[in-house]
Order: C-alpha cells, then structure tokens, then sequence
C-alpha cells in the first residue's frame, strides 16, 4: 500500500463529520424529493378545529395521534410543512449558488488570468458589491418585484457572488503561472481552450467548497427574508415563514419557532460540515 | 583543561510517528568546554539539531528526551524544574537558530527584542539594556548601532539579521552559546564572516561555542573539536586534526572524500560519494547504523559496537 | 505607505460613487415617483404637472447628478410616511444602531479572541473540538432564530431582561448578544488560524529561547501578530453589523436605522430606504479604507514600505 492510500483512507476515517453530513443532506433531499409520498397530510389543508396541536412530546394529553408533530396556528400538519418546506430551502439553496457561482466565477477567473485593467475592474465590482448591505438590499428588491421563488434566487444570486469571484480569483492566478497553462499557450490554444482544459479542472474542488457556503448562506437568508415577510410569501411553507407566522404564539407554544429554526440548522449545518469534510479531503495537508 | 560548561552523557530523543517510535538521537555524548568551539557535523536528519534542542528543553511537541547526565556548568538540567530551565534560557545557555529571516519578531523593534533578555533576567534597566545592546550591535559589527535599535527586522538585510539574532544571544553574556546552522540560510559571501566573528566572540567571551552544521569547510576553520553524528549516534569525536587527519569511523572518511581539497583534487575529478542511503530510524535499531553503506561491513557489525579511543579523539567502530 | 492610502482612498470614491448610483436606481425602479406624489387618485395631467415640477421629466443622469449633489449636502429628501425629511429621520436612529453595532462587535470579540486563543493553545484536543463545534453551530443558526431563543429563555422563562423596545442600556443586551454572536465564528477561526500560524514560527521558539516567561511569548510575541488580521476583519465586520441590524432590530423591535429600513420597505417609503440604502453603503466604504489603513499601519512591513 502506497503512502498516498494510507493517507486518504486516514482522512476518510478521521472525517466522521463529512459522512454524517452526507447522509443527513441526503436523508434531506430525498425528503423534498419524495414530499408528496412522505408528508401524512396537504401541507396547505386548514383544518381550523384542529389548531395548534402540540407534539406527542411536548404535551402528550393534548396532542392528536394524526399530526405527528402537531400543527400550526391555521391548524395544517406541522410536519407535513416541514417537509415541503424542504423543498423550498434546497430549491432556494441550490439554484442561488448556480447563480452566483456562475457570476462570481467567470468575473474570478477573467480577473486571474487576463490581470490588468480586467482585473481592475473586477475588484472594483468586488469592492461595490461588499459595500451593499445584503439583507436590506435583498428586502428592497423583493418589496418592488414581489416575493416569488424566482425573484428570491435572482436577487441573492446577484448578492452572494463575491466570495466565489475572490477565490477563483487567486486560483487562477496561481494556476496561470504554472509551467503548463505556459506551455498551452506556446503551442497556441486558444484562451477559451486553456480556461475550460487546464484552468478550470485545477480550481475545481476549491469551488465545490465556496460553493457549499454559499448554499449554506442563501438557505439562511432566504429564512430570514421569508421571516421578515419579504422573501417567499404565504401560504407557502418555507421554514423561515413558518418561524415568522409562529413567533406571536411563542410564549405558550414555543415548539411551533423550535421545529422550523431547527430544520434551518440541521440543514445549514450538514451543508457546511459537507463543505469542510471536502476541503479536509481535498486539501494537499488535510489540514483545517 | 579547561572548565566544562556543558555535558551530555547518553542523551536520547524520541518522537512518536504514526508508524511508530522514532529513535532520532540515541544515546549521544557530548563534553563543551569554556573557550573552545565544538563542531557537531552530520547530514540532515542525523538528529544533530535536536541535540541541540534538547539542551535548551525547546524539543517539539510530544518528542520525548531520556539522559544519564545533562549539566550545564555543573548544574543538572534533568533536575531543573520548567521554571528554572526558563531562568537558565537566554541567560545561562542562548541559541542562534538557522534562519534569521524567520528568527525575528516582525513586528517588534530590535531594540526590544534585544532588550527583552536582559531585563526578563534581571540584569540591569532599561538605560543599561538599551547601552548594552547598541554596544554588542557595533561588537558584531553593525554600522550606526543606534539607529539600529528603533528599526524593523524586515529593514536589514539577511547578514546583518543573523548578526543581531548573535547579538541578542549575547546579552546575557551566556556560558554555552548553541548555533544550529547559522550561516546555511546566507548568501556565502556574507557566511565567512558570521563565522569568524562567531568564533572571535567566542574567544572573547569565553564561552563554550557549539555549532551545528553539515559543512566540513566550516568545521576546519572554527573547530577546536568535532563531533561526528550519524542516524542519531555521535560516530566519531576528537580534536579536529585529529578528526581529520587520521579519520577512524568509515562514514568520517567517506565525507572527507566528499570534500575538495585545494592543491589536491584537479578540475574534472569527481568527488566522493556515500553509496546508499540513510538508514530508517523508527523502530529499534541494533548494531552500527551505517553498516548498510559501509564497504568494511561485516557480521559482527550487527551487535553492540564498543566505543573505541586514541589519545586525541574516540569513535564507535570495529576497525 | 501614501502612494497605498492615495490608490485605496481613490478605490472607496469610484466604490462610493457605484454605490449612490445603485441607491439612486432602487427608488426609480420602484415605480413611477410622479405618481406616488402626486396621490392616488391624481390626474394625468396632476401626474405630469408634478413630473415638471420636481424635475422628473428630465435625463436620468442629470437627475442623478443633481440628487447626488444634494444628498452629499445632507438633504436625502422627504419620507413619504413620516412628516419629517430622510437625513432627520436617519440621524435620530443612527445612534442606537451605532450602539447596538458597537456591543455587538465588543460581544464578538470578547467571545472569539479568547476562544480562538485558547482553541489554537490546546488545538486537536477536546477544547479545540468544542470551541470549533460551537463555531460550527454559531454559523448555522438562522440569526433571527437565535433572536428568538435569546428572547424565549431570557426575556421570558427566566424574565431577567426587557425583550423589546430601546428604552435603556437593558434593551440592548440581548440584541447585542444576538449581533455579536454571529461574527463570533469567523473571527474566531480567524484568531485561532493566525494564532496556530504564528505559535509556528521561528521567532516564538526564538522567545521560548530567551527564557521568557510563556504569558509574555504568547501575549507579546504571538497574540500581537495573531490579531493583526482580526484587526481588519472586526471593522468589515462591524460594517456587516450594521446590515445586520436589519434583522436584528425588527426582532427586538429596536428603533435603530435597521428596523426603521424595513418598516420603510414593507410601507414602500423608498426615499427613506434609499437614504439608509446611502448611509450604510457609504459608512462600509470609509469602514474598509480605514480598516486597510490600520491594518497596513499595524504591520512594520507595509507602513515604512
């Protein structure tokens, strides 16, 4: 056995985190995907005589055997919710990091390798884009286009680019000078063939980390927006929401803000150990 | 003879890998004396900087060091508590490490860094620390000392860096000075006179001079003694004529062999080379390390080697 | 040191300017400001008549350009909610966020220096595993959750501290521990990075060397060059603080620059958010300049470069 192999399979069994992120993550996507199989109820169906029934564990005389985690004020299943409520998160999640990955890549790379003034003028987009207050920007926007899962992508797609445009960045500075990228361009590719055939396979595993935060942090600001009431509106059951519409009822039903703002952190927290677990995979030391 | 300043008797050092122990100094002496330059040479890995390490209880983390006798001026330092041992360092026994560029705290003057020694260990004020190190900084040869004191480390080039880490060494006036490679990290024309003035501080102070290197051109300049280490062993020690007129260990002559002689190898000859490699040290390691390379190896090389002696010098070898 | 200061203060205008540009857009994208002042039931003509009055019929880029000169005279225009102009409205509130900015930072620091420190001293054992699994947790909660399990236990349950409102120092406890929280895990992996670095380094091993004692090589020699950029990050921080506030504010019901954003933005009072829009933009803007200056002052090698 190679030393290579001892030290890949270490790293794999040292990284518990990374394996129990996957399988929670995917444990989550297969929820939203399978949605309308798992949830016991229509996750919109009011039924007003039924409201806001505890849990089993938290009040095990008041709670109804069908609603396994209760329901809310409008009296629909709590957990039947939840689960759609899944769907909207990685939805959300998923297509604003494709968004911002896009943007904040091309502007990273273009700015790493042709340097100069496009490079100039990338910081300075960069710089502009830092000094935007995310969240009241975001609200902004929501509150004159509406508050549609379209409109809540496009916004933080075009918010959250940032942090993928400044480590492309230096990836591609760092690969340009390579001895390779050199000999590339001696024989005569072309930009666009170097860019796709030696510069973007080499930074590769440094975005699917970025790419994980950003996920991370678009599900959150999604809840966040969606709580204040400017982000996806009702009667849609976004986690965030859910949180908002529970909030008034939180001094006798604290488990109505407890199970939606935990969903949020499991899934944040299995995004982000995935993240972490790939780049201590990935990373030349394993080093954190 | 003069007084001993510094004494190892059997000092090993161990450090934990994950394939397991690694015995990186096993069982070296070494006697320092007041106004005498002790050369410890050997390839990298040989164990001579954790010799040196080990002395001063700076030894990474989790490595573990074993002694008979470890005496510093007649003081046991396997007695002194972590305390003690703090009080000594700096004061008693200084250390000049490889590379100077790294050596130096960025973002303090000289003057403090300089100072700090010397006040920490009590030995006079600020005035008198700050006297004391413009004095030793135009001693080691440093233009316009004083204006030095309020600069940056990364203001000075490379030398006149390693000349204040000496200089900071120095303030305490210390009896053994530990330099691991001091002059490896420099360009070599500034190397030849870190050394010399090594060597006359040495002198001046009277202090007891440990080097660390793996360039025998040094050693035959400073040296007074020498000490030869290989795979963690001290395989020869003597006097440098001695040493190297009439090497006795087969690895001592092998790097002899590796070095020019003026007058001697023509233009073209090519030099000679160690066959083989360094052994592996993780694990026990019975018998003479360097059997695996040595051309006068025999059966008997496997056992215990005795340690044998001459008037001028010892070595651990069956011939 | 002042060809840098120049080539960064020359960024932060051309930042500051891009920046006025996307506040100005916001309220002339957000419908047609005709006829919002002129009222719901006015007239074409009432509508036309005042497009020419206020002088919205005439290029967008000399609109802008007067609107610039007059906002950086202090005059951000009138709230169309409030009987009171944007710059006043603004500056009423800026002190509690400022207050409730400052906290948060003081929290954060207090938390993620000492963690960050200790984590990278003790680093791969149980202490370094639990001050990273809370900085893990600490980024995974939403904050306006935290908001409101700050509010539940000790608003509520134990009833020790008031849980909305901006009446006294007491009002901002829990607010800023909630805004505090949330920088709390960058800075201290920050903290714990650069101290793991710097514990490292030759010129700590060259301390040790001297016999100093182990508090001054880890204050003086580590800790010093550890924070540095801490140093620069705590004052982007500081200006994240201030969005955050957004949040925050609307939890506690604080009357500070956040809440008074969103209140803005769910009665469509652009000029207000556009004034907020301006302030903190630009306040970021200056925060970063002066966080670069510091930090390029703070380190030898660029001040006298």
């Amino acid at each position: 056995m190679s030393g290579a192999q001892v030290t890949r399979r270490a790293r794999w069994r040292g990284n518990w985190g990374l394996i129990i992120a996957a399988v929670v993550l995917g444990a989550i996507a297969l929820m939203a995907v399978a949605a309308p199989l798992l949830a016991p109820f229509d996750p919109y169906e009011q039924i007003l005589d039924d409201r806001m029934l505890p849990p089993a564990f938290v009040d095990a005389e008041r709670a109804s055997p069908d609603h396994l985690l209760g329901t809310d004020n409008l009296g629909r299943d709590y957990l039947s919710r939840l689960i759609y409520g899944a769907r909207i998160s990685l939805l959300i999640g998923f297509f604003t990091m494709v968004v911002s990955g896009v943007i904040g890549t091309v502007l990273g790379v273009a700015a790493g390798f042709f340097g100069g003034r496009t490079d100039m003028v990338v910081s300075f987009l960069v710089t502009t884009r830092l000094s935007l207050p995310v969240v009241m920007v975001a609200l902004a926007v929501v509150a004159v286009l509406g508050g549609s899962l379209q409109v809540v992508v496009l916004v933080l797609g075009l918010l959250l680019w940032d942090r993928f445009a400044v480590v492309m960045r230096s990836a591609t500075m760092q690969v340009r000078s390579r001895d390779y990228v050199t000999a590339a361009r001696a024989i005569g590719c072309s930009v666009p063939r170097i860019l796709w055939g030696e510069v973007l396979p080499n930074v590769v595993s440094g975005l699917v980390v970025i790419a994980s935060y950003e996920m991370a942090q678009a599900i959150l600001l999604e809840a966040a927006l969606s709580f204040l009431g400017l982000g996806v509106q009702p009667p849609l059951p976004s986690w965030g929401l859910m949180v908002s519409e529970a909030k008034e009822f939180m001094l006798f039903e604290p488990w109505m803000i407890m199970l939606p703002g935990a969903a949020i952190c499991v899934l944040v927290l299995a995004i982000n150990l995935l993240g972490d677990g790939i780049r201590d995979l990935t990373a030349p030391e394993g080093r954190r | 003879m003069s007084e001993i300043a510094l004494e190892l008797r059997r000092l090993t050092v161990d450090i934990p890998t994950d394939a397991g122990m690694l015995h990186a100094v096993r069982g070296v002496s070494l006697t320092a004396r007041r106004g005498e330059t002790l050369c410890v040479v050997g390839e990298s890995g040989c164990g001579k900087s954790l010799t040196t390490l080990a002395v001063m209880g700076l030894l990474p983390e989790g490595a573990k060091r074993g002694a008979e006798r470890m005496e510093l001026a007649g003081e046991n330092l396997l007695k002194a508590s972590p305390s003690r041992l703090r009080a000594l360092r700096g004061d008693r026994m200084a250390m000049i490490f490889q590379d100077p560029m790294t050596c130096l705290n960025p973002s303090l003057t000289i003057g403090d860094q300089m100072t700090e020694t010397f006040l920490h260990h009590g030995k006079g004020r600020r005035r008198a620390a700050l006297d004391r190190a413009v004095a030793l900084l135009e001693r080691v040869g440093i233009a316009g000392a004083a204006g030095r004191i309020g600069q940056y480390p990364h203001q000075l080039s490379g030398g006149l860096r390693q000349r204040v880490v000496i200089a900071m060494a120095l303030m305490c006036e210390p009896d053994v000075l530990l330099a691991d490679e001091p002059t490896t990290a420099l360009d070599a024309t500034v190397q030849l006179g870190i050394l010399q003035l090594l060597a006359a501080l040495q002198r001046e102070m009277h202090m007891a001079l440990v080097l660390v290197t793996h360039d025998l051109g040094i050693v035959a300049r400073i040296a007074d003694r020498v000490a030869v280490m290989y795979a963690g062993e001290v395989v020869e020690e003597g006097a440098v004529r001695a040493v190297f007129d009439t090497p006795r260990h087969p690895y001592t002559r092998g790097l002899m062999q590796c070095i020019p002689q003026p007058g001697i190898t023509a233009p073209g000859t090519r030099l000679g080379t160690i066959p083989g490699l360094v052994p592996y040290l993780v694990g026990e390691v019975a018998g003479c390390a360097f059997r695996g390379r040595c051309p006068h190896a025999m059966p008997a090389c496997a056992l215990p080697v005795p340690v044998r002696e001459d008037a001028a010098h010892a070595w651990r070898c069956l011939l | 040191m002042l060809g840098f200061a120049l080539r960064r203060a020359a960024l932060a205008v051309a930042v500051g300017l891009a920046v006025s540009a996307i506040a100005f857009l916001l309220l002339r994208v957000s419908g047609d400001l005709a006829a919002t002042l002129a009222g719901e039931e006015a007239s074409a003509a009432e509508i036309e008549r005042i497009r020419g009055l206020y002088g919205l019929d005439r290029p967008v880029i000399v609109q802008y350009g007067e609107w610039l000169l007059r906002s950086l005279r202090g005059d951000l225009g009138r709230s169309l909610f409030y009987p009171e102009s944007v710059a006043k409205l603004i500056l009423d509130r800026l002190p509690n966020t400022a207050t409730l900015a400052t906290l948060g930072l003081a929290v954060a620091l207090l938390l993620s220096i000492p963690l960050g420190v200790v984590a990278a001293l003790f680093r791969n054992t149980w202490i370094d595993r639990l001050a990273l699994a809370l900085a893990v947790l600490g980024q995974a909660m939403p904050s306006f959750w935290f908001a409101l399990l700050l509010i539940f236990f000790f608003g509520i349950t134990l009833g020790w501290l008031p849980v909305s409102g901006t009446e006294g120092l007491a009002n901002f406890v829990l607010p800023a521990l909630a805004l505090g929280w949330f920088s709390t895990p960058v800075l201290m992996r920050l903290t714990r990075a650069g101290m793991v670095e710097v514990l490292a380094a030759d010129y700590i091993r060259t301390a040790h060397a001297k016999g100093l004692p182990v508090r001054t090589v880890l204050v003086k020699h580590a800790l010093r060059n550890a924070v540095a950029p801490v140093v620069a990050l705590a004052s982007v921080q500081f200006g994240n603080m201030l969005s955050g506030s957004v949040v925050i504010e609307t939890v506690f019901a604080l009357q500070g620059i956040g809440y008074l954003a969103w209140e803005s933005i769910s009665r469509r009072d652009f000029p207000v958010v556009q004034g907020i829009l301006l302030v903190v933009a630009l306040f970021y803007v200056v925060l970063t300049l002066v966080a670069d200056l510091l930090n390029a002052w703070l380190d030898p090698r660029i001040r006298s470069g």
